[in-house]
């Protein structure tokens, strides 16, 4: 983005006030973005100041500037100009946390070190008084050389006058103080340097002896510098024999240098008053009352969204059935109705029907967030999650999973790491989510239900509860398992660190939690939407064609005349039954009668068509193809079938085996439904065997093992594909996740089929 | 001589040394936590991993292992 306007960047440590200063800043006029091979969010935003439009960058906070990503680097490309396609900014706003002034300093002086203008803007001065901290704005001001603006973000005060103080920074000399360093470390930057040749600036000389291990040094190496290891080697050891080791000395330089600077202008009360932060601690991190209250939170957060998101889940299927029909009566049967009306109205329903779940979702991130608890909730869960080798920040990515993974998936952009963010998020599909309730309900209901069907022993009224309850388990026992083995392998790198800022609690927002909650729904429409409107068009191309019906006539045709002709008998039995009520006549009651006979052999036929149709589509063909594959799974055409065309959405399964098995398309969620379906799939049997019976026990427990650890969610892989900002993620989460639940269904088959003896 | 992962709640520490030039110890210097810096354990997570730490204006978390390599003087 070239452009003449001056470019500001704002820069700070976590939990400072930093989003809520760039709120105050560019208002409503804000935009996310993204560089390419990074994973972490950039806003950029706008402000105006005498007639003078300013570009704001909102950079990712840090502690420091020793980068040890490709994340974390993208602070230091953007203000030293090395981003591509991004404006080196004029100056640098450093957000800086009164309360917390020393640590908060240290960032800043790494900023005196860029060759940019920088102002402080000094925040939360109501939190350092209320602990009886009193800053000397001026003097430090003078300490720093550099502009102290004391501003309250959250009130919007001090913003005019920061903004005059960016405007006059502009175009200014950069710091002329910064912490300076040992003369022998001075040496070996200065010979590094020489040694690397080309125009590195001075920051990267330093980071590249400092940072261990650091990006920086990944970075030098990929641009063919030969053994440049061992001479980094030789001078960090060199160093260390000056009696100035990395990483040490910087850390004793900044924080030496800040001391003195602030020697005058900091002043501590000698006894720290409790503050209300040490007591909420008290309880909320407590080992008892901490973990009840916790429990308590997580417990709301599910519930809210497994179940008050579903009354708007409604709506919105209500609202997508309504456009169908809507947009079908206006158009004759064939195939661009049933694109519209199967095809595009249902696949924007599938995309919208997240939304609830995802603002709730968020909006629930965005307050622990932003009110301090998500550290305590990490803190709580860590040695948990560790045992995976994850850490405390994936809990509430995974438990949200089990309501539905397309937000568990987005929350996980809470852990900061990547390596434990991508773990978190390819194995959140494996917690049982609410789209797979619908499936183990029929099949537990038809075949694991009643004892007297049962046919490996007469297990007691708990087995629906255990079987459902087992079903859930699968995931719970399986996500970190899988978490430990990618650790091991494909994200193995050192251990990250946990080392974790405690924030002080503060009231959350309301506007960055309307915000933060909007921001993700309209990134999931926008972004994952359209990959799953288009999946959703190739399953119903693929299940809709050919649609020639072997008399030469349009299934679709075919089947809308026979449903006009059926409705047209119903109307008039429904007529006769009317008159009867008030009129007995024994004649016409033999009639009426007759005429529901006919309803109900229609209704047959109609039944026989969809299903004849369904088989000969090129899905089904698929499905009889590949039967010798689900064989072993105990499995024929037609459940394979139902299974493949619920890829892109588990949650069709119900209504796809409705289909095949002649039910009727119905409500999956409707227990009349369920409970007659469930009736057909008792009764179905064999093609090839019309008296051996379909499904038994080990047939439907092998199906639920399938679904609880299939990916069959293109939604879910859509997610993984903007949250990884790679093919190679969902690809990889499909493959193994459909492994594995073959592998599982196979296993549970066989081994039931054994104990069964069936 | 004690690392801090040996502490109990409540109890106080000066640092004496730092271990490693890793990720981790930079970022435990990066935090604060020099030589001659005080600090104060003031809980632990319910399974005892990680633990709850004052330094300078703030609290700070970290896991056991983090903490073993930042060697106290108790106080």
């Amino acid at each position: 983005m070239k452009s003449t306007h001056p470019t500001i960047a704002l820069v700070g440590n976590p939990n400072t006030g930093k989003t809520t200063l760039f709120n105050a800043l560019s208002g409503l006029n804000q935009r996310v973005g993204n560089y390419p091979g990074v994973t972490v969010e950039t806003k950029k935003g706008k402000f105006h100041w005498q007639g003078q439009t300013f570009n704001v960058i909102d950079l990712p906070g840090a502690y420091s500037l020793a980068a040890r990503s490709p994340d974390e680097m993208v602070a230091v490309d953007v203000i030293l100009g090395r981003e591509e396609g991004e404006a080196k900014p004029d100056v640098v706003v450093a957000i800086v946390d009164a309360s917390n002034l020393e640590r908060n300093l240290y960032l800043t002086t790494q900023l005196f070190e860029l060759g940019v203008p920088v102002v402080v803007a000094l925040n939360m001065m109501d939190v350092a008084a209320a602990q009886g901290i009193t800053i000397d704005v001026a003097r430090l001001s003078e300490r720093l050389n550099v502009p102290v603006i004391p501003v309250q973000a959250n009130k919007s005060k001090g913003i005019q006058e920061l903004k005059a103080a960016v405007a006059k920074a502009v175009g200014a000399s950069p710091p002329k103080l910064a912490p300076s360093f040992p003369p022998a470390f001075e040496e070996e930057v200065a010979s590094l340097g020489r040694k690397l040749a080309g125009d590195v600036p001075s920051f990267l000389l330093r980071r590249l002896l400092i940072d261990v291990g650091g990006q920086t040094e990944r970075l030098f190496k990929t641009e063919t510098h030969n053994h440049l290891d061992e001479y980094l080697d030789s001078a960090r050891a060199r160093l260390a024999q000056a009696g100035c080791g990395v990483p040490a000395i910087e850390a004793r330089v900044r924080y030496g240098w800040i001391r003195q600077a602030t020697a005058d202008c900091l002043h501590r009360p000698v006894q720290r008053p409790p503050s209300w932060t040490d007591r909420i601690d008290a309880v909320l991190t407590h080992r008892v009352w901490g973990l009840l209250v916790f429990l308590a939170i997580m417990f709301i957060v599910f519930q809210s969204i497994f179940a008050w998101a579903k009354p708007l889940m409604e709506a919105i299927g209500a609202g997508q059935e309504w456009l169908g029909a809507w947009v079908g009566a206006g158009l004759e049967p064939g195939p661009l109705r049933s694109l519209l009306v199967d095809g595009v109205v249902k696949g924007v329903g599938s995309v919208l029907v997240f939304l609830p779940q995802i603002l709730i979702l968020f909006a629930f991130v965005a307050v622990l967030e932003d009110c301090g608890y998500m550290a305590r909730a990490a803190y709580l869960m860590d040695r948990l999650m560790a045992r995976a080798g994850l850490n405390g920040k994936s809990f509430i990515p995974l438990l949200s999973s089990m309501a539905c993974a397309v937000p568990g998936i987005m929350a996980a952009r809470v852990i900061e790491n990547r390596r434990d963010r991508f773990a978190t998020i390819v194995v959140a599909p494996l917690m049982s989510c609410s789209a797979r309730l619908p499936v183990y309900a029929l099949l537990i209901g038809a075949f694991l239900a009643s004892p007297e069907e049962a046919s490996i022993t007469n297990w007691g009224w708990w087995r629906p509860g255990v079987v459902l309850f087992a079903m859930y388990c699968l995931g719970l026992v399986l996500a970190p398992l899988v978490a430990f083995a990618l650790k091991r392998t494909l994200l193995r790198g050192e251990t990250p660190v946990f080392v974790m800022e405690m924030p002080l609690y503060k009231r959350p927002s309301v506007r960055i939690v309307a915000r933060r909650a909007i921001e993700a729904g309209w990134q999931f429409v926008y972004r994952a939407g359209t990959l799953i409107l288009a999946s959703m068009i190739v399953i119903w191309a693929l299940l809709y064609f050919p649609a020639t019906h072997p008399s030469g006539d349009n299934y679709d045709r075919l089947l809308a005349e026979r449903q006009a002709d059926r409705d047209r008998w119903e109307e008039q039995a429904d007529d006769l039954a009317k008159e009867l009520e008030d009129r007995p006549d024994s004649d016409k009651q033999r009639q009426l009668q007759a005429m529901r006979t006919t309803i109900e052999a229609m209704d047959d036929e109609i039944r026989e068509l969809q299903q004849a149709w369904k088989a000969q589509s090129y899905l089904g063909r698929v499905g009889r193809w590949l039967e010798p594959m689900v064989r072993p799974l105990g499995w024929d055409w037609r459940i394979g079938l139902a299974a493949l065309a619920s890829f892109p959405a588990r949650e069709v399964m119900v209504g796809t085996l409705g289909l095949i098995f002649q039910q009727g398309e119905g409500d999956a969620s409707e227990e009349g439904y369920q409970l007659q379906l469930g009736r057909r799939l008792q009764e179905a049997t064999w093609d090839d065997e019309p008296t051996r019976k379909l499904f038994n026990v080990p047939v439907a427990l092998s199906i639920m093992v399938f679904f609880a650890l299939c990916c069959q969610c293109a939604s879910t892989l859509a997610v993984i594909k903007r949250e990884t900002h790679s093919w190679r993620w969902p690809a990889f989460t499909f493959v193994y996740m459909t492994t594995l639940a073959y592998l599982g269904a196979l296993l549970v088959y066989q081994v039931g089929s054994l104990w069964s003896g069936v | 001589m004690q690392t801090l992962d040996c502490l109990g709640v409540g109890q106080r520490g000066r640092v004496e040394a730092m271990a490693g030039t890793d990720a981790i110890t930079q970022r435990l210097y990066e935090m604060g936590i020099l030589e001659g810096e005080e600090l104060e354990v003031i809980g632990l997570a319910p399974l005892g991993d990680p633990m709850e730490v004052r330094l300078r204006d703030y609290r700070l978390s970290l896991r056991r292992s983090e903490a073993a390599r930042i060697t106290v003087r108790p106080m």
